[in-house]
């Protein structure tokens, strides 16, 4: 792997030998995956592939059968049995979904302070102050009293990011963040996640924007039906591929 | 046949005198019948969708008893019936608002349920993802979401059961039809003297109507 520098460092996430299935489907086949602190992975491979049940089940969104999983020193145990384990994780991983998934009937400022108030016991006027600040990294501190159906689809992903960060996460989950939105509006999500990148945020992102990942990246991983093909450095996985699989799905996602 | 006959509106109006006490009766078993139906309600149609199998099942068969017979069977049930089992006569405005509430409470959990159904997965998985737990999830997301959207059929319930309730002149409640029985008894203007109940029955789901027309607006307004 890349970082040498890092070796030393407890990782913050540490999956072996995980296994999932839906029925009858083998959806996460023996996964081995370290990250540690300030990585930025990326992960690709065509849909079904299982990327998203992957980091789903770094915060316990999705339950796995075997294998071992810790997260932040929380252990997570198969089937969904860890309950005050995935409370802790769940304070310390946020999540971008690809649906924004903001809460309909609170304003802005409200979807940002909601967990804080609630899970932090922050008071109402730090939260505020708090969620002013992340709005205005997001570059939407004018839309705070605002209602999320109000806003655009790349505004309404910048507010879930900033709800996200509101709980000052240690690890950030990005479930493809940017497939609902219009294309003009893809890019200043893009930017968001890219200044989160650069201050050393640690960040699991899966994705399609290919470009996006060979610039924020420190590692991408290809899946491809449920198994980690191959990851290495950005430009060692788009530029030399090793594995056959992972040609023809760059050759299909790179031609246009 | 008489095809001469006149509505006789000086009878009509003679009526409201004799009709217009019923009007409490039917509100007081309608809205205390309704107020506990909507607790039984939400009991019932938070045990269907729980995670837990035998919790799931009495409100199945709570939903399929209540929603599966008529009302008035209930009602007589409940007046006749369980004196037979209690040892002592079940006074009829009681008889008349349990009706209404095991009634409406079978209807109500099936919108409860539905209601919270009809939230997106997604709100869910937001709200856990966040570090609240199921709790406050369904507290601070879930529900407000979920009783928005249940205003509509809430409105529809009450206005069946504001009606249902004119089945209960048959336990001797003092209600609309039944004081317009009585009156009738006397003068023999049935036809006047039912079209003023049915009136007086429009006038209360009609303001009914409107205070829901504006809940509803008032609640789409934050979104």
């Amino acid at each position: 792997m890349s970082d040498t520098m890092n070796s030393t460092t407890q990782p913050i996430v540490r999956m072996q030998q995980l296994n999932k299935h839906f029925g009858s489907l083998h959806v996460l086949n023996d996964i081995d995956l370290t990250i540690v602190p300030g990585e930025v992975v990326v992960i690709i491979g065509a849909s079904g592939s299982g990327k998203s049940t992957l980091i789903r089940c770094i915060n316990g969104l999705e339950e796995f059968q075997t294998g071992n999983l810790v997260v932040d020193n929380n252990e997570l145990l198969p089937h969904g049995k860890s309950t005050q384990a995935l409370q802790t994780i769940r304070t310390e991983v946020g999540m971008v979904f690809q649906q924004f998934n903001l809460f309909p009937h609170l304003s802005v400022i409200d979807n940002v302070t909601l967990a804080p108030m609630k899970v932090r016991g922050l008071s109402r006027d730090d939260a505020i102050s708090n969620a002013k600040r992340l709005l205005d990294r997001v570059g939407i501190a004018d839309q705070a009293e605002k209602y999320p159906s109000q806003l655009s689809g790349g505004q309404q992903q910048r507010v879930a990011l900033a709800r996200a960060l509101a709980m000052e996460p240690r690890l950030m989950l990005f479930d493809e963040p940017t497939s609902a939105l219009d294309p003009e509006m893809i890019g200043e999500v893009l930017d968001a996640m890219r200044e989160l990148a650069k201050e050393g945020m640690t960040m699991v992102i899966v994705t399609h924007e290919m470009g996006f990942a060979r610039e924020v990246a420190d590692r991408v991983i290809f899946i491809h039906k449920g198994e980690i093909t191959e990851q290495g450095p950005p430009e060692q996985l788009f530029d030399s591929p090793q594995h056959e699989r992972t040609q023809s799905f760059l050759a299909r996602v790179l031609k246009h | 046949m008489d095809v001469n006959f006149q509505f006789d509106w000086s009878a009509a109006f003679g009526s409201i005198p004799y009709l217009l006490p019923g009007i409490p009766w039917t509100l007081l078993i309608s809205f205390g019948g309704l107020a506990i139906g909507f607790f039984i309600g939400i009991f019932f149609g938070l045990l269907r969708i729980s995670r837990l199998r035998w919790l799931r099942w009495p409100a199945i068969v709570y939903v399929e008893v209540f929603r599966g017979t008529p009302i008035l069977v209930q009602v007589l049930f409940i007046f006749y019936g369980l004196p037979q089992l209690l040892g002592g006569p079940i006074n009829a405005l009681v008889a008349g608002i349990a009706a209404i509430a095991v009634n409406s409470g079978a209807y109500i959990s099936e919108i409860v349920r539905g209601g919270v159904q009809s939230i997106e997965r997604g709100q869910g998985e937001a709200s856990l993802s966040l570090g609240l737990s199921r709790t406050q999830a369904f507290r601070y997301v879930i529900w407000p979401q979920a009783f928005r959207r249940m205003i509509p059929p809430l409105g529809n319930q009450g206005i069946i059961s504001i009606k249902d309730t004119s089945l209960f002149s048959v336990i001797g409640v003092g209600e609309l039809v039944r004081q317009g029985q009585i009156y009738i008894a006397t003068t023999f203007t049935a036809l006047e003297v039912y079209f003023m109940v049915a009136l007086m029955y429009l006038a209360i789901t009609w303001t009914l109507s409107i205070i829901l027309r504006q809940l509803e607006r008032r609640g789409l307004a934050g979104q």
